[in-house]
C-alpha cells in the first residue's frame, strides 16, 4: 500500500544521526524501518514509523528539515528470488524505481519503494498478492 | 512628500555656491581647531583662503578610518568639550572603536536629515513608528527616533533583542512604520509566521532600512511578507549616522543630503575623482559639523552618484545601492571577491534562506571557497539528485559572477547564525607569513 514516509535533510557531521535518535527515543518513537542516502556533505535520512502525524511534529520542533513522501510498501516471503520476481514485473510494466530499501523479518520481508509512478506500481503489488497493509 | 522644499529642491547653482561657501568655513574650523588637519593643510600649503568654491574641495587631503583610530579619542573633535552634547561610538572589530562627539548643532542637524528621510518615505505626524535599530553607541536607534519624533510621529523605541514583544506591540498598538536592518525585518517576518500572525493582522505600511547591504528581491521579499513600502536608509557614524542619504517614493537610488555631506566617488587605488555613473569609492565632506568635522572621508563603501533627475522633484543627487566594501574584498586564487558579489546571487534565489557564511581556506596552496546556504523548508526534497541539482545551480551561478569556482555547501535549517544588526559573515581561516 502507499505510505507516507519521513525524509531529514542532515549535514554531514559528527553524531547527528544520533541528535535524530535521541529526539525519538525522548518521545517514545519506535522506527520500523530506515536508511540514509549520502553524498559528500550531506545526507537524507529515510524513515517509516507508525505515527507519522506526530513523529513529523516532534522533529520539526527539534529543528530539523523534514519532508513527506509517498512511497509504496510491500511484503513478499523472505526466500531467493522472490524479490527479483516482484522486480521483473514492475520492469516489464515500465515502472522506474527511484529507490529502494527493504528488511527481513525471519519468514518474510518488508520492501519499501520510490517509484516514478505511485499508482502503477500499487496496482501492481497489489494484482501480486503482496499488499501488506501498511509495515 | 518634502520636508525640506528649499533645501531638497535646490538649483544646481544655488546647491554649488552654498557647498562653496560652506566648505570654506568648514576649512578655517579645521585649519584652526583640529591640529591633525591643520599639520595637514600647512604640509600641502593651503590654507582656508584657497578654498572658496565647492571645485576646491579636490585640493583638500583624504580622511581615513586610520586617522580616526591614529587620533584616538578625541583627537579629531573641533569643538572644545563642554560644546559637545552627545558621544557615539562604533564598533571596533580591529583596533580602537571610532568616537564621534555632536554638538547641539549637529543634532538638530542630524534630526533635520532624518526628517527628510521619514517624509520622503511618507511618515507624518498620524504614524506611529516603531525603531527596531540598537539604542546605545550605535547611531542608528537614537539617530531614527530623534527624526521621528521631529516629524511629530509618536515613536515606540522598540530597539533590537525582544522579537516576540516587539510583535506584540506592532499589532496591539497598530504601529505603522519600522526601521531596522532588512534581515531583522525577514526575521520578524519568520517570527509572525512562527506565531500565526499574518501582514492583516498588523498594520505596518512604511518601512526604513539600511545598516547592511541589500537587494531588489530583498525588497520584494520584505514588502510582501510584512504589507508595507520598503525604503532605504543610509548613514554612517563617522559622517553622522542614519540619514546622510535616504530613497524617495520612486525607490531608484538614495538622495544624499548634499548641502550637509557632499559626496565624491574616487577610484580606491589611485584616489583620482571619478565622474558620475562610474563606480568607485564613496567619500563624504560634513560641510555643517562643528563636534567632529571631517574633510573627504573615505567611507570604504562602493557605490556611483547617478545621473539625471529624480521624478519626485528633488534636486540633490543619488547614490545607488552599496555594491560592496572596499576593505573587505578577498582575494582568492588572485580573483577579488567582494561578499556582496555571493550576496546578491543567493539573495536573488528564492531557494536560499537569505543567510550565508562564506569560509575561505588555503588546502595545499590552493585557496578555497566554501559558501554556506540555507535551503529553504519548502525546497527541501527526498531526493538525493534534485538536492544535489540545486547545489549545482548555485555553484553555476556563483562561478559565472565571481570567475572562480565555490565549493556549495547546503545547510540545516537555523544552522547559520543570524543577527540583529551588522553580522560577521565570512571566515578566513588562510595562515599567511
Amino acid at each position: 500500500m502507499i505510505i507516507k514516509q519521513i525524509s531529514i535533510f542532515l549535514e554531514n557531521r559528527k553524531g547527528r544521526i544520533n541528535e535524530v535518535t535521541k529526539v525519538l527515543a525522548d518521545n517514545g518513537i519506535n522506527m520500523e524501518a530506515f536508511c540514509i542516502a549520502e553524498t559528500s556533505d550531506f545526507g537524507l535520512m529515510r524513515l517509516i514509523v507508525p505515527d507519522v502525524d506526530r513523529t513529523v511534529s516532534v522533529l520539526r520542533e527539534a529543528g530539523f528539515a523534514v519532508i513527506l513522501t509517498d512511497v509504496v510498501s510491500l511484503t513478499c516471503r523472505n526466500v531467493a528470488g522472490s524479490l527479483a520476481s516482484v522486480l521483473e514485473i514492475l520492469a516489464e510494466r515500465g515502472i522506474f524505481i527511484e529507490y529502494m530499501y527493504a528488511f527481513s523479518r525471519r519468514e518474510t520481508a518488508d520492501v519499501i519503494i520510490k517509484p516514478d509512478n505511485l499508482d502503477d506500481c500499487e496496482k501492481v503489488i497489489v494484482e501480486l498478492g503482496l499488499d501488506n497493509q501498511g509495515v | 512628500m518634502i520636508w525640506n522644499k528649499s533645501k531638497e529642491c535646490m538649483s544646481r547653482d544655488e546647491m554649488m555656491d552654498l557647498q562653496g561657501k560652506r566648505l570654506h568655513k568648514l576649512v578655517e574650523l579645521v585649519y584652526h581647531h583640529v591640529p591633525f588637519y591643520r599639520d595637514k593643510l600647512q604640509a600641502m600649503d593651503i590654507t582656508p583662503e584657497d578654498i572658496r568654491t565647492i571645485e576646491d574641495i579636490a585640493k583638500l587631503p583624504f580622511t581615513t578610518k586610520q586617522d580616526l583610530r591614529d587620533n584616538y579619542p578625541l583627537g579629531l573633535q573641533a569643538a572644545a568639550q563642554s560644546e559637545i552634547v552627545r558621544i557615539h561610538a562604533s564598533s571596533g572589530t580591529t583596533g580602537n572603536p571610532t568616537i564621534v562627539g555632536y554638538t547641539a548643532r549637529d543634532i538638530e542637524i542630524w534630526k533635520e536629515v532624518a526628517a527628510r528621510c521619514l517624509t520622503a518615505y511618507g511618515v507624518t505626524r498620524n504614524d506611529i513608528f516603531s525603531v527596531g535599530y540598537g539604542y546605545g553607541l550605535f547611531t542608528g536607534g537614537l539617530g531614527v527616533h530623534n527624526g521621528v519624533e521631529y516629524v511629530g510621529a509618536s515613536v515606540v523605541p522598540t530597539s533590537t533583542g525582544n522579537t516576540e514583544k516587539h510583535l506584540r506591540l506592532l499589532r496591539d498598538l497598530k504601529i505603522t512604520g519600522i526601521a531596522c536592518t532588512p534581515s531583522y525585518a525577514l526575521y520578524l517576518a519568520e517570527a509572525m509566521d512562527k506565531a500565526g500572525i499574518t501582514k492583516d493582522d498588523i498594520h505596518l505600511r512604511i518601512g526604513a532600512f539600511g545598516a547592511e547591504p541589500w537587494t531588489e528581491n530583498m525588497r520584494k521579499e520584505i514588502e510582501e511578507r510584512l504589507g508595507l513600502q520598503a525604503y532605504n536608509i543610509y548613514g554612517l557614524s563617522e559622517i553622522m549616522g542614519p540619514g546622510v542619504s535616504y530613497e524617495c517614493e520612486c525607490k531608484d537610488g538614495s538622495h544624499i543630503c548634499e548641502d550637509h555631506f557632499y559626496p565624491e566617488i574616487i577610484n580606491p587605488d589611485t584616489l583620482e575623482p571619478l565622474g558620475r555613473g562610474q563606480t568607485g569609492e564613496l567619500v563624504f565632506t560634513t560641510l555643517t559639523k562643528t563636534g567632529m568635522p571631517l574633510l573627504r572621508y573615505r567611507t570604504k563603501d562602493l557605490t556611483s552618484l547617478m545621473e539625471g533627475d529624480c521624478p519626485c522633484g528633488r534636486t540633490s543627487v543619488r547614490m545607488t545601492r552599496i555594491i560592496g566594501r572596499s576593505d573587505d574584498m578577498l582575494i582568492i586564487r588572485g580573483i577579488n571577491v567582494f561578499p556582496s558579489q555571493v550576496e546578491s546571487v543567493i539573495l536573488d534565489m528564492p531557494e536560499f534562506e537569505p543567510r550565508y557564511m562564506l569560509v575561505v581556506d588555503r588546502v595545499n596552496n590552493l585557496d578555497t571557497l566554501q559558501v554556506q546556504v540555507e535551503v529553504r523548508k519548502d525546497y527541501f526534497s527526498d531526493e538525493i539528485g534534485a538536492m544535489l541539482q540545486l547545489k549545482k545551480k548555485l555553484a553555476d551561478r556563483l562561478k559565472s559572477i565571481l570567475s572562480i569556482s565555490a565549493d556549495v555547501r547546503l545547510m540545516e535549517p537555523n544552522s547559520i547564525p543570524r543577527s540583529e544588526g551588522k553580522s560577521v559573515r565570512i571566515v578566513d581561516k588562510r595562515q599567511l607569513l
